[in-house]
């Protein structure tokens, strides 16, 4: 048996080398993500409601479709070439299998809001270097969460007919306190008020994340077993 | 291997009877709301939708949580038996929510002025809804049985698990729901007629549940027992 550790570390680091060589759909989420961000600023009366109102609510669904269009990428590549099988027979937990996938579409997410954030300041005018700590803490907070949650869901939908619509369909679900939690959390931000006001719901977001982090390793092996 | 189609299909017959029983039942609850229970003073008429509203949500929550729970159960014990069980309750908690989620805006209008409102406990019930639905197509979408059984049994686990943490963000983010007049840490502020109106449509419901999942669990043995008698076909 390999350290489960190590290979969690090395099936990420293969899952992030095998993108950053064809760098395909890490190329168009961030794409995706500019052009619901585009939207979002033309989805809206601009007599009645700035896009200052709107921003927070642009920042956070920008940040959950973009998550999602990247989250079906990582178990579909193992399916196309039958490298699932082969992961199974390795000599190592199967709980590895989800970790390293976890770690891998954790980098992926980032990497698509570290590019998104910069354009949402730039798009609706809203400078966040004052409050950049605590905006990079709760969508950390948030990311995980969900993307916990989607990598496992993914690990399903990618093997069953529709993978395409059964991803959100079972996910956005699981997106709801992560996306709530980020809306009231940078609003609040931005209005600066005070970090003490949105402990709670920063507490929320530790707590989701501990929960679905560690649901989904223990359950993971019910996922992939034959 | 888990049935033969006769009893699958005995199954069946006794649970369309439970469930006939229990609309019959049903009947007598609505006359019983209509002629036998006080109105309310503040509501009128309008609250006589409480005896059937109410209990649905009870239900729809108490078959979530045996959908969970089996579902776990399943994946420890891996007994087909279990995985039936779960997806014939949550067929069942589908139209439960669909009673309490048509039957609440009715009385949303009258009372609050607006069919719906983003209320936690209307959010939260929404959401069994929506995990109610995601569990069933995704059941449908799996051709592998083994692979269904496995795969609803995570995501049922898993709403599980979302339930709390939907209704604390949405309390979070504002409530103006009634506040809880039976299930509550004092005793129900409720009068004893309503009270009783109120259990009695609740022991209907369970019932209906009982028929329901009953006939529903029969008709998913005879049709275990069918595809197991297609695939020992020499032909197929």
């Amino acid at each position: 048996m390999v350290n489960p550790l190590r290979a969690t570390l090395a099936l990420a680091a293969r899952d992030i080398r095998a993108e950053l060589r064809s760098r395909t759909a890490l190329t168009s989420a961030l794409v995706f993500a500019a052009l619901v961000l585009v939207v979002f600023n033309f989805a809206r009366d601009p007599t009645r409601l700035g896009a200052a109102d709107l921003a927070p609510s642009a920042l956070w669904i920008t940040f959950a479709f973009g998550a999602m269009t990247t989250l079906n990428r990582g178990f579909a590549i193992e399916k196309e070439h039958g490298a699932l099988d082969l992961l199974r027979l390795a000599p190592m937990p199967r709980e590895a299998i989800y970790g390293g996938k976890l770690l891998a579409n954790l980098a992926f997410v980032f990497v698509v809001e570290a590019v998104a954030l910069p354009l949402f300041v730039l798009f609706f005018n809203r400078p966040v270097w004052h409050i950049l700590a605590p905006v990079l803490l709760v969508t950390a907070l948030a990311t995980i969460g969900f993307v916990a949650v989607g990598t496992l869901l993914s690990a399903m939908a990618v093997r069953t007919r529709f993978a395409e619509l059964m991803l959100p369909l079972l996910l956005l679900p699981f997106m709801l306190p992560p996306v709530i939690g980020g809306v009231q959390v940078t609003a609040r931000l931005f209005a600066d008020r005070p970090l003490s006001e949105v402990s709670g719901w920063l507490r929320l977001l530790a707590v989701y994340d501990v929960v679905f982090v560690t649901v989904s390793v223990l359950i993971f092996p019910a996922v992939a077993d034959e | 291997m888990i049935a033969n189609r006769d009893r699958g299909l005995a199954i069946a017959r006794r649970g369309q009877l439970i469930a006939a029983l229990g609309l019959v039942l049903l009947a007598g609850v609505y006359v019983l709301a209509q002629r036998f229970t006080p109105t309310e003073v503040n509501q009128g008429l309008a609250q006589k939708i409480f005896y059937l509203h109410v209990p649905a949500a009870w239900t729809s929550l108490l078959v979530f949580s045996i959908v969970g729970i089996t579902s776990a159960l399943y994946l420890w014990l891996r007994d087909e038996r279990l995985d039936l069980f779960a997806a014939s309750s949550a067929e069942v908690g589908v139209v439960f929510s669909i009673i309490m989620l048509t039957t609440g805006p009715l009385w949303a209008k009258p009372i609050w002025g607006t069919w719906w409102q983003w209320d936690a406990r209307l959010t939260l019930t929404l959401f069994l809804f929506f995990l109610f639905v995601g569990y069933l197509s995704l059941r449908a979408a799996v051709p592998d049985p083994g692979e269904r059984a496995r795969f609803s049994a995570v995501v049922a686990i898993l709403g599980f698990l979302l339930v709390p943490f939907v209704h604390l963000s949405v309390y979070l983010f504002r409530t103006i729901h009634p506040m809880p007049v039976v299930l509550k840490p004092s005793a129900p502020s409720l009068p004893d007629s309503m009270l009783r109106t109120l259990l009695i449509a609740f022991a209907v419901d369970l019932v209906l549940y009982i028929g329901f999942v009953t006939a529903r669990y029969g008709l998913g043995l005879v049709a275990h027992a069918r595809a197991a008698e297609l695939e020992a076909r020499p032909d197929a």
